[in-house]
Order: structure tokens, then C-alpha cells, then sequence
């Protein structure tokens, strides 16, 4: 891995009566996008939190750069929370302009409203903005002081599809840029799109880490195979041989190898029509992981 | 300083895009001045008051001369020890007449008072058949009304909601909506921010002190006698007391109900008992001492005696100290508690 850009050691953080972030280490490669995956609940935002130093951490340390967390280092990171305002009856521009007004060296604010694409509502009362605008004003306020590690956390959460790939595109953007990008999200799809890096998290602890292919490859072989339950047209899915499990009226069998599997489906005369075949995901990781679903 | 500028700005513009609120703050003052010169207008109790004065000198040849007078009925006849402060309250329309019975008895009275001249007419038919005259000294002034006296305490009732609800009541918004999470991650102190706050708040008092005061000049003649300038000081320590206060208030809650709550409780004893409406001169010695220690109190007290006494910066210079030494308190003890979260 390149150079360390900002490390987690052994991070704790009790609330009074729980453990929210029971011993959590990582570290975050300059220029890297790492995610921290997990179901709500799971510590993400506490743990991203006490790297930002907004939140004390119980014990453990934060490096930055090799050097412990001070406040003057506000100047190099940018936040995106999970849930904050702004003002009210601030207009995007002069939310921006405000928050430039914050740091020593700003960004220029024209540079920023391009590649946010803000254009179109600058002049908004910024509580008048759709989920995804307001998403890319939070974000281009992350960015006022040209951090060199932006911290996203849930960007996408509650966006629609569209609103979502937009964002992922900035985000591209904002790596290209060479920033180091820490995200949190329990949506695994976007952690395989953005992440080199990701730790799964579940219940305060880290659970897997590695890049999204490594791991997959390396908890999973094989696909898998959907097939409606009524296709099976009275067959057992346990007289197959194949691992599987029941989504709602479907049954999805993870199969080592495609073709092979085809051939005793074929042989037990069951309807392929409606028949889905895809790779492992990270939801099929976590599950795997935890027994239990992401969302549930 | 930039940061200072930035935030100051910001909440400007907040303030004064929040039609609502600024429609309220300055309406608000008028409505009540409104609703008070109607009700009291033309409602003088119409009895004749006359000070009398009877120095250690006093002659049995002004007494006798007095004598028939001072029979009238009709006539509240008050014996005054001091002339001085009679004569001031002559010249406010307190008192119609003063009478002075010295070895060469006086009367005075206010030019601008046409119960004075009916006083006088009095006097003189009376007197004229007796042995000595009276001498006739004239004071101006004009009468102080109730809305004149009025006024100091709704200017103060103004500075105390705005700066404890609008200081106050807006960072526990701040808190709860996450403004201020959003900006603990900047770069700025809470100082830097509080001051921004503070500043912000002050320049609106003023401004809508300023408002009000020509507004009540332009609709019910409001006569000030003191110094603007001496007004002007009072209310802005009065402003600076009562945000800090605020900033008490709003330094760690993060329920609006709960800070809502507090600033009544705070706001409704100040409305009540520190002499906005009525004088408290009358009322029980406990609850005299009690409305001493509310800071309201301090801010009426001092802009009412400039208002209707014409009192300067040194004469209410206690009050203006007073409160002074509690906005060090309060700025004190909410910079201990202030947290972002």
C-alpha cells in the first residue's frame, strides 16, 4: 500500500450503557477511497467521527499524517455529516461564501460550484433543495477548504437512483483530484463502485477488510442462481445439492460452477425461464458474515 | 475578524429575511403604545392638585391670605416639605399649582396647563381682597403622560425578548438542528462564533430601539427629556446584559420545549415586577428588594429617569453598573458551559 495518510488504532468509544466502537483499527492510504460498510447501528459514524475529532474517542489514537489528531489539522480534512443544517434563509452562494470566510486559503468558490454543479439553485434558500441537491452543497462545503481527506458519511443515504449516481460521479471526481476519501454507507453496491479499501463493520467491531475484489474472492466462489420457487415445479431445492437459502417466493443457489449446475437443473426438468444468474455482492458478504441481512 | 464578519453577516441576513420575526419585534412595541394612548386618552382624573409649601418662616399675614384658598373644594391640597421636587413635578403636570407661603408668598405655575390658569384666576379673585398679594413665578414643561412613562418599560421589554429569544432561543435551534455541529468543524472558536451572535443581536436592539423611539415620537408626540446619547448607552449595556443572559440560557440545551420553558420562566417575573407597566413604588417592601435583583429592573428604572426626568449618564450610573457587573457574570458563567453539541 502507498503512503499512510490517516490510521484508526485501536479506537473505543462507551456510551454509557454500550459499546459502540469496541476496538477499531485501519489505516487510509493517501489518495485512497476507503468505506466503512455496515447496517445502521453498526458504529460507522461514531468511528468516522472521533478520526474527524468531533467526537472524543474512549481510548485508542488517530494519526494524521504519522502525527496525532490536533485541532489546527481542521484546516486539512473536510466534513460531510450525516445530519446537520445550515442556516436558515442562507441562499447556496452565501452558504458558500460563508464557509469559505471560515478557512485561511479557501477554494475558489466558482471552481466549487462547477464541479458540485450548483448552478442551477445558487441563488435557493437552501432549505428549499431536493435530497440530492443539498447532498452536493454539504459536499461542496467539505470541500471549501481544499482538504486533503474529505470524510463522507452516508452521502447517498435517502437519495433517489439518479440523485445517487450523480453523486457517485463527484465522488470519482473528487478522487481524481488526489484526496483521500473516507465514506460510510450500508449500501454495498456503492462501497464496490467507489471503495480501493473497505472494512465492514457490525456491531462496533470490524469484520472483514480488504478491497472489495479481494474479498469477495476471497469468502466466495461461484455464483449465484435465482430461480422462482414455483419453477421448481415440485422438486425440493435440499435434493439439488447445492447450498441455497429463500428470498421471499425466490430460491437463490450458490452454485461453484455455472454450467454444472445447469446440467442438474436441466436433469430435474425445472423451468429455467425465469431464472436469474449473478456474482456474490457484498450484501451476499455480510450475510454470509453476520447471518443476517444488511437492512434487516 | 473575517471569520467575525462572516458569521455576523449571516445571521443578518437571517434576521432580516425572517420577515416574521422582524415584523413581529417591531410591530410589536407600536401595537401596545397604540393601544395604550386610546385607552388612556382623556382619562386625567379632574381634580386640581396644589402643592403647598410652608417653610419655618411662615407668616401668619401669608397664611391668612392663603387661608380662603386653600378652602376651595375641588382642590387636593398636598403640604409639600421640599419645593424643589414640586416644583419639577409642576413642570411634568403631576401637580397644577405650587404655593410657597413665605414672609412674600408665591404661587407657581406651568405655562402650558390650562388647569394651572383656572388655578390661578382662583388665587387671584381670592386674594386681592386680603392684604398681601402673591407673587406669580411660571415654569414650562409638558405634562408626562402615561405613554411617555410607559414607554421606557416597553423599550425594555423589547431589548429583554428580543435578546433572550432571539440570542437564546435561536442557538438551542442552532444546537438541535446541527448548525452548530457543522460549524465546530470549521475552524471557528466558540468565541468567534458567540461574539458573531452577540454583535449581531446588539446592532438589531439598537436599530429597533431607534424604530420604536421615532415611531412613538412621530404617532403620540413621545417627549424625551435627557440625552439621547445617555438613552442610547442604557439600552445597549441593557441589550448586552440581557444576551448574555441568553447565552446562559442557550449554552447547553438542545430542546427548543425546554429552552422555551426557561425563557418564560425568566421573561414572565421581568414582565410582571420589574416596572413595566406599573410603578412598583406602592407595592410590597419584599417585592421591591425582590425586583431589584432582575436585571429588567435596572434597564427601566434608568432609561424611564432619563425618559421623564431628564436624569444623565451619572445619575443612573448605579443601574448602568449594575448591569454591566452582571453581564460579566452571565458572559462568565456561559462561556464555562457553552458546548457545540
Amino acid at each position: 500500500m502507498n503512503q499512510v495518510h490517516i490510521e484508526a488504532r485501536h479506537l473505543r468509544k462507551q456510551y454509557k450503557d454500550v459499546l459502540a466502537v469496541d476496538d477499531v483499527s485501519f489505516s487510509v492510504g493517501r489518495g485512497e477511497c476507503f468505506g466503512l460498510l455496515g447496517p445502521n447501528g453498526a458504529g460507522k459514524t461514531t468511528t468516522i467521527e472521533m478520526m474527524e475529532g468531533v467526537t472524543p474517542s474512549t481510548s485508542g489514537e488517530v494519526l494524521f499524517a504519522n502525527q496525532p489528531l490536533t485541532r489546527s489539522l481542521q484546516h486539512r480534512i473536510g466534513i460531510q455529516f450525516q445530519s446537520t443544517s445550515l442556516q436558515d434563509f442562507l441562499t447556496v452562494r452565501e452558504c458558500l461564501e460563508l464557509f469559505a470566510a471560515l478557512y485561511e486559503n479557501p477554494r475558489n468558490i466558482d471552481e466549487l460550484i462547477g464541479l458540485c454543479a450548483l448552478e442551477e439553485f445558487l441563488d435557493r434558500d437552501n432549505r428549499k433543495l431536493s435530497g440530492g441537491q443539498r447532498q452536493r452543497l454539504m459536499l461542496a462545503l467539505a470541500l471549501v477548504n481544499n482538504p486533503e481527506i474529505v470524510f463522507l458519511d452516508e452521502p447517498t443515504t435517502g437519495l433517489d437512483p439518479q440523485a445517487r449516481r450523480n453523486l457517485w460521479s463527484l465522488v470519482e471526481k473528487i478522487k481524481a483530484e488526489g484526496k483521500s476519501i473516507i465514506l460510510t454507507t450500508h449500501y454495498m453496491e456503492e462501497a464496490y463502485v467507489l471503495c480501493d479499501q473497505i472494512a465492514i463493520m457490525d456491531k462496533g467491531k470490524i469484520i472483514a477488510r480488504g478491497a472489495p475484489k479481494t474479498l469477495l474472492k476471497q469468502y466466495f466462489e461461484g455464483q449465484y442462481i435465482e430461480i422462482p420457487e414455483e419453477d421448481l415445479l415440485g422438486e425440493s431445492p435440499e435434493g439439488l445439492g447445492f447450498e441455497f437459502h429463500r428470498k421471499n417466493s425466490q430460491v437463490e443457489f450458490h452454485v461453484p460452477e455455472v454450467r454444472a449446475a445447469l446440467g442438474v437443473f436441466i436433469q430435474k426438468n425445472i423451468n429455467l425461464n425465469r431464472m436469474s444468474v449473478r456474482s456474490a455482492s457484498l450484501e451476499d458478504l455480510f450475510l454470509h458474515l453476520t447471518g443476517r441481512g444488511l437492512r434487516e | 475578524m473575517k471569520k467575525f464578519f462572516a458569521l455576523l453577516g449571516a445571521r443578518n441576513k437571517e434576521f432580516v429575511r425572517d420577515r416574521g420575526s422582524m415584523a413581529w419585534s417591531l410591530l410589536f412595541p407600536f401595537l401596545i403604545i397604540i393601544g395604550f394612548s386610546f385607552a388612556f386618552s382623556g382619562q386625567n382624573q379632574d381634580i386640581f392638585k396644589v402643592a403647598v409649601h410652608r417653610p419655618a418662616g411662615e407668616t401668619t399675614a401669608a397664611n391668612a391670605a392663603a387661608n380662603s384658598f386653600i378652602q376651595t373644594k375641588f382642590i387636593r391640597f398636598l403640604d409639600t416639605p421640599e419645593l424643589k421636587p414640586s416644583i419639577e413635578k409642576l413642570q411634568r403636570h403631576q401637580y397644577d399649582m405650587v404655593i410657597s407661603l413665605e414672609q412674600q408668598p408665591k404661587y407657581w405655575i406651568n405655562d402650558s396647563s390650562p388647569k394651572g390658569y383656572l388655578l390661578e384666576k382662583m388665587l387671584t379673585a381670592q386674594t386681592t381682597t386680603g392684604q398681601s398679594n402673591f407673587v406669580k413665578e411660571q415654569v414650562t414643561g409638558r405634562e408626562i403622560r402615561y405613554v411617555d412613562w410607559l414607554i421606557a418599560g416597553l423599550l425594555g421589554m423589547n431589548v429583554m425578548f428580543g435578546s433572550l429569544f432571539g440570542v437564546g432561543y435561536v442557538i438551542v435551534r442552532y444546537r438541535k438542528a446541527g448548525v452548530l455541529r457543522r460549524l465546530k468543524a470549521t475552524p471557528v472558536s466558540a468565541f468567534e462564533f458567540l461574539s458573531a451572535q452577540v454583535a449581531s443581536r446588539l446592532v438589531l436592539m439598537m436599530t429597533t430601539c431607534a424604530i420604536v423611539l421615532a415611531g412613538c415620537r412621530f404617532m403620540v408626540d413621545l417627549q424625551i427629556i435627557g440625552s439621547y446619547l445617555d438613552l442610547f448607552v442604557v439600552l445597549l449595556v441593557g441589550s448586552l446584559c440581557m444576551i448574555s443572559l441568553a447565552l446562559v440560557v442557550a449554552a447547553r440545551i438542545s430542546s427548543e420545549e425546554f429552552a422555551g420553558g426557561l425563557l418564560n420562566v425568566l421573561t414572565w417575573p421581568m414582565m410582571l415586577f420589574s416596572g413595566v407597566w406599573f410603578s412598583l413604588e406602592g407595592a410590597n417592601p419584599v417585592l421591591q428588594k425582590l425586583s431589584r435583583l432582575l436585571p429588567l429592573t435596572h434597564l427601566v428604572d434608568a432609561s424611564r429617569s432619563i425618559i421623564t426626568e431628564g436624569a444623565t449618564l451619572s445619575d443612573v450610573s448605579g443601574h448602568v453598573l449594575l448591569m454591566l457587573g452582571l453581564t460579566a457574570v452571565f458572559m462568565v458563567i456561559s462561556s464555562r458551559l457553552f458546548r457545540w453539541e
